[in-house]
């Protein structure tokens, strides 16, 4: 197997490799080239769905050719701030040009006529694609084992699972196949594969970032964010793909008084840097950090609680202070999540019925057959276990029992992070995940073991918060496997957040980490 | 036993919007199928609702017409359940809280002024058409083709309580509704292509009794005229039923015209489990009060409005207004005519209008907007009655010639031409009379044996002999004195 490492892996970020291209010392096209060589190279990983070098290499063309013409004048890396950054998106966005799948049989062929506005606003921003990424099947699944196109695997052990449901996001950032990738986080699909590909991931205050074109899952706590090596990768994602969208009635138009709009989060980034500079040598001075004891229980490894504790003290020695707080509702967030997320999903899920798109069985005997066929042979177990479920929380007799007191747990917990914010604390830290990449097939016999893993990112999903998961080191029993450290924040502080996982970043070196080609 | 019949009526109303109510695809009729319907009405993966604030005003306007409360805050859920032309599979609607809520609507029914209750109107999206029969497939199989151009268009469903206890209040109810919501301009109204859809709630009970009996819904009623016919077989298929010792289940019943008879469409037993939830991609639809003062503001004067002002300004009876304000068109009509004449002579008026004006439009179908008369020929019509130039029977012969448009369709030129123009000359009148009674010995003598008869034939015998033109008045007045 070839093992030439793309391109882009010799610049340490994206601003150093938009600087590369800006004075044109390599190409946009030159980048696109070596990171598809590269994706063929490791297609072992599976993280790919759909990749069409041509389409890639068009836009990669457009670029530079955008490039060439408007850079020195108009100043064209402040409005093309990603020209030539070559990344790939989550399959659960619909993209023109590229399948569409969900990684599910459903869409196996499905071609969309339009761009999500997350791909459109990248794209828009300079972006070249490099095509679709696995992940578990509607974003479905914590381990990217419910991919109808088989498994993602772990770039830091073959054998272990990348996280889901964004795995091909993570695994792909990883490998260093992208310098960045979407992803969507419904309960936290980017936080988990981050933290378990040894990555960063962000996923920002619910409404921020526009959901159309996304196809839906749970759409109350559906929502995009990126993945890549470190904060400031990701801020140069995060910034021009948020903002407000007339076509997703859930969009906000402000964020607390600002304009939700690119540029925001880059506002509130700078501003923080500066704030933390202004401290000198103890740049989080005065920085109260809750750290939850719900999170650090018994169901919590050694390895990662360890990792997470170190971390801690980095942050401490940094000027922050630990501050014990509780989110007592933490448990009863896994249940309550898997009631709004399915009974919503069952729901969303229902337009693929075979009729206008999609698989459709080929025999039946009437419209209702038709379409009873085509849900069973298209869906996998656990997309139908998922329906099943959201359609009896919701039939009649059941909903008030379950929808209903879920969503008054869901206010809860919202009520919960508050109080905590108002009166504890700054941020709240944490663990990503009770444990380390399980192994792929662990989870075989039981499969909603990989539900009650979500507990320490549901919470955070059910109030819309914003929280991020960075690398903070590593643990396992044979191959070292990544830690994550969470990091919550209050709504719209996204650029704080940001703020904070950098500054930690420039302290250590865990995302500077890459695993050994195997 | 006597029976009593109860009825409520749900009728979607399609909003008069230029897009759809979540997409902005065109809502034009009859467009070759599925060229009006984009990603969002086909259900493309990724695509999201986005609602249409016109049909929301559509709304206010229908809350503030039947002066209910318009919520200041309402939801849209998911109504749940397959079916081929719904293209999410779920439709949305508005379940717990919807947007308009009570109000009432005041109609006539045999002259009998009623009242009847609103439970509410909310809004909701219709489904597309499944094309069962005529369609062929690609390989010119028989097949079902589906046309989603109507999926989206925005529905105004409203719902009375069931406070209607006859066909004909029924029918009444539904026509003062459909009158309604096109004299506000928010539906077409048009019953052929469907834009106005009524299901009918029926049930019986024991003239007396407090309890509802069990209802059944029909459905598919698309003409006033059927609606009246649907209800009179339900009840009395479920009278019948009732009698014979069975009992009535609650079921879906669809009407066919052709028929004449409603027949069973699913039973409660297997009716939907919609599942009801709010929809987490719409937030809720929130009016604040200035939204309402605008809409109140742009709104047309209500029927109600314009009735008790024609009752109490130009002094028109109860009955009369509230037929002048069935249609607006009706009533601007109505008005027009009335603006034309000196004060105190809308009564006139109105007995023309409702009167021959009305009869000759029903007899030629016209509508009222495409009437050959114009209003203030009409009213130069009825000046020439109160200024004596001819009398109300002649009158009617030239609105007859003035329909057919004769003369341009000028009253004075036909009344010329014809020379209609009422004798009023007592000298002239008063030989005629001379000769009449001179001619009729015997009938002047019946007359005097105190036969009233006696003097109606010798009036007419001096009409005929002034050819209908001689003044009635004056004819009686000479005739009784000279008789002596």
């Amino acid at each position: 197997m070839s093992s030439r490492l793309p391109l882009h892996t010799e610049f340490d970020s994206i601003a150093a490799l938009r600087a590369a291209m800006a004075e044109r010392r390599v190409s946009a096209r030159e980048v696109a080239a070596s990171a598809l060589a590269a994706a063929q190279a490791r297609s072992d990983l599976n993280a790919f769905l759909h990749i069409d070098p041509e389409l890639t290499l068009a836009q990669a063309d457009e670029t530079d050719r955008q490039l060439a013409a408007g850079a020195p004048a108009a100043g064209a890396p402040a409005a093309m701030p990603l020209a030539g950054i070559p990344i790939a998106h989550k399959d659960v966005f619909v993209t023109r040009g590229w399948r569409s799948t969900a990684a599910s049989k459903m869409l196996a062929d499905y071609a969309s006529p339009f761009d999500a506005t997350v791909v459109a606003r990248l794209r828009q921003a300079g972006a070249v694609s490099l095509g679709k990424l696995n992940c578990d099947e509607f974003a479905m699944g914590s381990g990217n084992e419910n991919s109808a196109f088989g498994p993602v695997l772990n770039p830091w052990d073959a054998s272990a699972v990348p996280g889901g449901s964004s795995g091909g996001s993570a695994a792909a950032v990883a490998a260093g196949l992208v310098v960045a990738a979407t992803g969507t986080d419904t309960g936290g699909s980017v936080r988990q594969p981050a933290a378990l590909c040894g990555v960063s991931g962000i996923k920002p205050t619910y409404g921020t970032v526009s959901r159309y074109g996304m196809i839906a899952y749970g759409s109350s706590l559906d929502q995009a964010g990126p993945i890549a090596r470190h904060a400031r990768d990701l801020l140069e994602l995060l910034d021009p793909m948020s903002g407000f969208d007339p076509r997703d009635s859930t969009s906000l138009e402000r964020c607390d008084g600002a304009l939700n709009a690119p540029g925001r989060i880059g506002a509130d980034f700078a501003a923080s840097l500066r704030s933390q500079e202004a401290a000198g040598s103890q740049p989080l001075k005065g920085l109260r950090i809750g750290v939850p004891r719900e999170f650090f229980g018994a169901g919590l490894a050694a390895d990662v609680a360890s990792a997470v504790e170190s971390a801690l003290q980095v942050f401490e020695s940094l000027g922050a202070v630990r501050v014990d707080i509780s989110l007592p509702r933490t448990e009863f967030s896994i249940p309550a999540y898997y009631v709004i997320a399915l009974a919503e999903a069952s729901s969303n899920l229902s337009r693929y019925d075979g009729v206008r798109y999609g698989h459709r069985a080929a025999r039946y005997g009437d419209l209702a057959e038709m379409t009873s066929r085509s849900r069973t042979e298209g869906f996998g177990p656990e997309v139908l276990r998922r329906i099943m479920v959201g359609t009896y929380v919701l039939s009649h007799g059941y909903y008030d029992a379950y929808y209903l007191q879920a969503q008054r747990v869901r206010r809860m917990i919202v009520n919960d992070f508050q109080q905590a914010y108002a009166h504890r604390c700054d941020v709240i830290m944490g663990p990503v995940t009770p444990g380390v990449a399980k192994q792929i097939g662990d989870n075989r016999d039981d499969p909603t073991a990989d539900w009650l893993a979500d507990i320490y990112t549901l919470g955070v999903s059910l109030a819309g918060l914003p929280a991020m998961s960075v690398p903070c080191g590593f643990g396992g029993g044979g191959r070292p496997l990544p830690v994550g450290l969470q990091i919550i924040g209050n709504y719209f502080t996204e650029g704080r957040l940001l703020a904070l996982a950098d500054r930690y970043q420039q302290a250590t070196d865990w995302h500077q980490r890459k695993p050994e080609q195997q | 036993m006597e029976w009593e019949i109860v009825i409520g009526l749900e009728t979607h109303a399609q909003l008069s919007t230029a897009s759809k109510i979540f997409s902005d695809s065109s809502t034009q009729f009859g467009a070759e199928p599925n060229t009006q319907a984009n990603e969002v009405d086909m259900a493309l993966p990724g695509s999201l609702p986005v609602l249409n604030k016109g049909a929301v005003e559509r709304a206010i306007q229908f809350g503030l017409a039947v002066g209910a409360h318009v919520a200041p805050r309402s939801v849209f859920a998911r109504k749940n359940y397959f079916y081929p032309d719904l293209p999410k599979n779920y439709q949305i609607s508005q379940f717990e809280i919807p947007v308009v809520q009570g109000g009432s609507l005041t109609f006539f029914v045999d002259g009998v002024e009623k009242t009847v209750n609103l439970t509410r109107a909310h809004l909701e999206e219709d489904a597309g058409k499944s094309l069962h029969e005529h369609y062929t497939g690609p390989h010119g199989e028989s097949s079902t083709g589906i046309d989603l151009n109507r999926a989206g268009t925005p529905l105004l469903e409203i719902v009375s309580e069931p406070e209607m206890r006859s066909a004909a209040e029924a029918v009444a109810y539904a026509r003062a509704l459909h009158s309604l919501v096109v004299w506000l301009g928010i539906c077409d109204g048009n019953m052929q292509e469907g834009s106005f859809r009524i299901d009918a709630n029926v049930s019986v009970r024991p003239k007396g009794q407090a309890e509802f009996g069990t209802r059944s819904e029909v459905k598919n009623v698309n003409s006033f005229r059927f609606l009246e016919r649907a209800i009179l077989f339900e009840a009395r298929r479920q009278i019948e039923l009732i009698e014979d010792g069975g009992t009535v289940v609650q079921e879906t019943r669809l009407y066919d015209a052709d028929r004449d008879e409603t027949r069973s469409m699913r039973s409660k037993e297997d009716a939907h489990d919609y599942r009801y939830f709010p929809d987490p991609d719409l937030p809720p639809l929130v009016i604040a009060p200035e939204w309402v003062q605008q809409v109140r503001a742009a709104m047309p004067e209500l029927p109600a409005q314009k009735r008790a002002r024609f009752e109490q300004e130009l002094g028109l009876g109860a009955y009369d207004a509230a037929q002048l304000t069935m249609a607006r068109a009706n009533a601007d009509y109505f008005e027009s005519v009335a603006a034309a004449l000196p004060a105190g002579q809308a009564k006139l008026a109105a007995n023309w209008v409702l009167g021959e004006l009305s009869a000759a439009l029903n007899r030629d179908e016209i509508d009222i907007g495409l009437c050959p008369v114009r209003p203030e020929r009409l009213a130069a019509l009825i000046l020439r009655i109160t200024d004596g130039t001819i009398s109300n029977k002649i009158a009617r012969d030239v609105f007859a010639a003035m329909w057919s448009g004769e003369h341009g369709g000028d009253p004075d030129a036909i009344i010329d031409a014809r020379g209609l123009k009422q004798i009023s000359d007592s000298g002239a009148i008063a030989a005629m009379v001379d000769e009449v009674i001179a001619a009729h010995p015997a009938i002047v003598a019946e007359y005097h044996a105190g036969k009233q008869k006696a003097f109606n034939s010798l009036v007419g015998q001096v009409m005929k002999a002034a050819k209908g033109k001689a003044n009635p008045q004056q004819v009686n007045d000479l005739l009784k004195e000279k008789l002596g």
